[in-house]
């Protein structure tokens, strides 16, 4: 019932005082009404725009949050207020709704937002008006069908295949996006080029070369070079019948597969080729046949998985049914009228060419079409009146559905155009939000760092703690209860992917920047570089053990690292205070680079430095590290 | 020979006619020429119908409302209709309202025309609000009164059995079909015997003002049930 009916329920229970006279029975007790009877006005504050209705136009719908007692919850005591914190425009359009009993869709509005305002006042869309439901509901599809198209654009994007696929699944999806494999690739140009070919050979096999010595009738070239045309004919539909083949081994779906166009066209393609194998060079068939090689030429749209421009349009055309079907049929009507029409008006004249109704067919589509050949024409004058109202409506019918035909078009056009704008932007939205991962993981692993280092010298910590937030601290605290659950310990990829490559060549490496493993870095580091040890353990702020200890080995490859967080290694730096985290702390501009300093040249840049702690040392200013950065750094050994 | 001229000239005919009536059809569709001469007032539209109230110490005094309770009345019944009156249909809706299961439209128009004291075809707000003031703060007498103006459509004075036949059967055509037990033709018919039996004192087959009154002074529950509605404001 609408609630705005609510207000006139007085009045019709006062228009029961009609029925008392009549009653057989009686009455029954009137319900007490324990509530205040009083109206008054409430306030509701949403972000700071302040909205006052009566409490009855909230009462109006009491399954809904305002008008029950869940807006309790919101409630502030000390400004006597409710308040919440939404849109305030949305908001709007919510409280008309009580007052007016429709609930409006603005047009300007986000879909989403609008059923998300909905969603949290307990609101159904139902209830929108008719004035805005069909708007409403045309965004609310087109919104699903992009999401749709987006959640179908990331499955069949280029992400790395789960690793247990079958040869099967790979093969599949090998067809499906070529772009995946250089195999795939390959075969799909080749693929391509023979459908092409195969095209190209069927229409120059008709086209008349020069007749062969003594004859005089020139002779078309299919049959001149018979031998030629027909070896390229075999060749071609054995790749097609190989494609086809692989994919039918390869689909999910084998009678989904064999169901869909692209495949009845496929054998379609290749049809007529085995039939022309089979059949005997009979007189009475080679007509049948010669017929059968028509459909070669249905190889042309082969070419449609080739091409997106081709899928649009056969998208749109069959979108577009209902308005080509109209098309068709006006068009039908007016053909029969008109040429019904001008025989009659033609049937008396000597040597008319319209010699029945179905003759005139022709000239009435010619003439509505404005072709116009001319070779049949109307000679009376009531036939020449008609012919030209015909060619007049001509134009006008088919004018009428053809901008139906070209905004469907459009549309379709423009959402693939997205859908490919999509996937283009997908690799940079997907790297952000990489970094923007490592960034979080980063940030623990330098509060375990910072930790480690509070141990030693709290006075260091105490800025590098201030800069960061509670939520942050709260977050950490609740990583490293984990880490201790599991007694496990979080690294990044880069130290992980060097474990498992070193783990396998049997070196004993550090494997995180835990407190312990430090000491395990300190105690499994040679013994001649006992002090970078402590060093690069003071320093380490992430991702650094590995390359550590790699210098520690004493390798000198060159070492390609996706720094994040990379302190200095030098010996030289190894004095450097802690006084230098507080740098590392607040900077955010350094850039990164980690120096794999294998033991026997490091004694040169530590001569050539001051061993004062303070100064870090100017030869690698340009390279200190703060890797708050994501740069992909080639390092070589010094 | 003749017949295929006659064909040809004919058919000549034809399609100057046709031509001439397409053209013009086609003129008069673009507006140049126009066949009536009462076309462009239509355009005009009709203003709607507006009506202010009395100022409020009036209706006060003139209903046993308080002032607050007139402003609730009037604020629910402006919110309702903007324009200010009720007319006959927007009331049957809104009585409809309340009765799901069956037709109130009958009664509806009954008590339109009960509440429409000054029978100009729309309910304004004096006429709601002074119907409702005899019906939730009235003495029985002005309650009694009410209805029997209700019951008399034609108010002439009188209640025939016509008269409480309609109303009857336009109470029962309020439960709808879906009744227990199950509603029989001459239900309503055997309620007016019943009615007419208990109101009629002089046997003369109409019921006047003072025997209704009368009579349901006399009746202990409609005494009783008179006071059942007042405090539904």
């Amino acid at each position: 019932m609408a609630a705005g009916v609510a207000t006139w329920l007085p009045f019709a229970r006062a228009a029961a005082v009609g029925w008392l006279p009549l009653a057989k029975k009686t009455m029954p007790k009137p319900p007490v009404d324990n509530s205040s009877r009083s109206d008054e006005i409430l306030y509701v504050n949403v972000s700071g725009v302040r909205f006052q209705t009566w409490k009855n136009t909230l009462d109006r719908y009491p399954d809904t949050l305002l008008g029950s007692s869940e807006k309790e919850f919101f409630y502030n005591e000390d400004t006597q207020e409710y308040f919440f914190d939404r849109d305030p425009e949305m908001f709007r359009h919510i409280l008309n709704f009580y007052r007016t009993g429709r609930l409006h869709y603005p047009r300007h509005e986000c879909i989403q937002a609008f059923d998300e305002e909905l969603a949290f006042f307990g609101i159904v869309p139902e209830i929108i008006g008719d004035c805005c439901m069909e708007e409403y509901r045309d965004r609310k599809k087109e919104n699903q069908e992009r999401l749709a198209e987006d959640t179908e654009a990331n499955e069949a994007s280029d992400a790395p295949l789960p690793p247990h696929s079958t040869s099967r699944e790979r093969l599949w999806r090998a067809f499906e996006n070529p772009h995946t494999s250089t195999m795939a690739l390959v075969f799909y140009y080749v693929t391509g080029f023979f459908i092409a070919v195969s095209v190209i050979a069927n229409v120059v096999e008709t086209v008349p070369c020069r007749p062969p010595k003594g004859s005089v009738k020139d002779l078309p070239c299919g049959e001149k070079y018979q031998l030629a045309f027909f070896c390229m004919d075999t060749a071609c539909v054995l790749i097609f019948t190989f494609e086809y083949l692989m994919r039918l081994f390869a689909a999910p779906s084998r009678c989904k597969f064999m169901r869909s166009v692209m495949s009845v066209i496929d054998v379609v393609a290749i049809m007529p080729y085995y039939i022309g194998l089979v059949m005997p060079e009979n007189e009475d068939v080679s007509g049948a046949f010669v017929t059968l090689r028509v459909f070669r030429v249905f190889r042309i749209f082969k070419f449609s998985r080739h091409s997106q421009g081709l899928r649009i349009l056969g998208y749109t055309l069959k979108s577009c049914a209902s308005e080509l079907g109209f098309l068709l049929f006006s068009l039908t009507m007016a053909i029969i009228i008109f040429a019904t029409v001008m025989f009659y008006a033609e049937k008396g004249t000597k040597g008319s060419t319209f010699t029945s109704i179905p003759a005139s067919f022709w000239y009435t589509i010619v003439t509505m079409t404005t072709l116009g050949y001319g070779d049949m024409v109307p000679n009376t004058i009531a036939g020449k009146i008609f012919g030209s109202i015909c060619s007049l409506s001509g134009v006008l019918v088919i004018a009428l559905p053809v901008p139906v035909i070209v905004s469907n078009f459009s549309r379709i056009y423009h959402q693939n155009q997205r859908a490919d704008k999509m996937r283009a932007q997908q690799k940079v939205r997907l790297a952000r939000i990489r970094m923007a991962k490592k960034g979080t993981a980063n940030a623990f692993l330098q509060y375990k760092e910072g930790r480690a280092i509070g141990a030693r010298d709290s006075d260091s910590t105490a800025l590098c703690v201030k800069n960061r937030s509670a939520f942050e601290h709260q977050h950490n605290h609740l990583l490293h209860c984990l880490e201790k659950t599991t007694n496990h310990e979080f690294t990044d990829e880069l130290t992980y992917s060097e474990l498992c490559m070193t783990e396998s060549v049997g070196f004993r490496t550090s494997r995180s920047t835990s407190l312990s493993s430090q000491q395990g870095a300190q105690n499994n580091s040679t013994g001649c570089c006992p002090r970078r040890a402590r060093r690069r353990a003071a320093m380490r702020l992430a991702n650094s053990t590995v390359s550590v200890s790699r210098g520690s080995v004493q390798e000198l490859d060159t070492l390609h690292i996706k720094t994040t967080s990379i302190p200095p290694q030098t010996r030289s730096s190894l004095n450097a205070e802690p006084g230098d985290l507080k740098l590392n702390c607040g900077e955010q501009d350094f850039t990164a680079a980690i120096i794999s300093i294998p033991t026997p040249p490091a004694n040169t840049p530590d001569e050539s430095l001051p061993p004062s702690p303070a100064p870090i040392p100017g030869i690698l200013r340009n390279t200190r590290a703060t890797a708050y950065t994501h740069e992909t750094v080639k390092i070589s050994s010094l | 020979m003749l017949n295929a001229i006659w064909e040809t000239e004919g058919l000549q005919t034809v399609g100057i006619v046709v031509l001439v009536f397409a053209s013009i059809k086609l003129l008069h569709l673009l507006g140049l020429i126009s066949f009536s001469e009462d076309s462009v007032e239509d355009e005009l539209e009709l203003s709607a119908v507006r009506h202010r109230p009395e100022g409020l110490e009036q209706l006060e005094a003139q209903t046993r409302f308080s002032r607050k309770e007139l402003q609730i009345l009037y604020r629910g019944f402006k919110n309702e209709c903007p324009s200010g009156v009720v007319n006959e249909e927007t009331f049957k809706d809104i009585y409809s309202q309340f009765f799901p299961q069956g037709d109130a439209s009958t009664y509806a128009h009954f008590l339109f025309n009960a509440f429409d004291t000054d029978h100009n075809g729309s309910v304004s707000f004096e006429d709601f609000v002074m119907g409702l003031s005899i019906l939730l703060r009235g003495t029985v007498q002005e309650k009694l009164n009410w209805a029997f103006n209700l019951y008399d459509i034609n108010k002439d004075g009188y209640i025939t059995k016509e008269e409480m036949l309609d109303i009857m059967k336009a109470i029962y055509d309020m439960m709808g079909k879906c009744t227990y037990p199950v509603l029989k033709e001459e239900t309503p018919r055997q309620h007016v015997e019943v009615f007419f039996q208990k109101m009629d004192k002089n046997k003369d087959g109409v019921v006047t003002i003072d025997e209704f009154i009368d009579c349901c002074q006399n009746d202990e529950n409609i005494m009783r049930s008179m006071h059942l509605f007042e405090n539904v404001l």
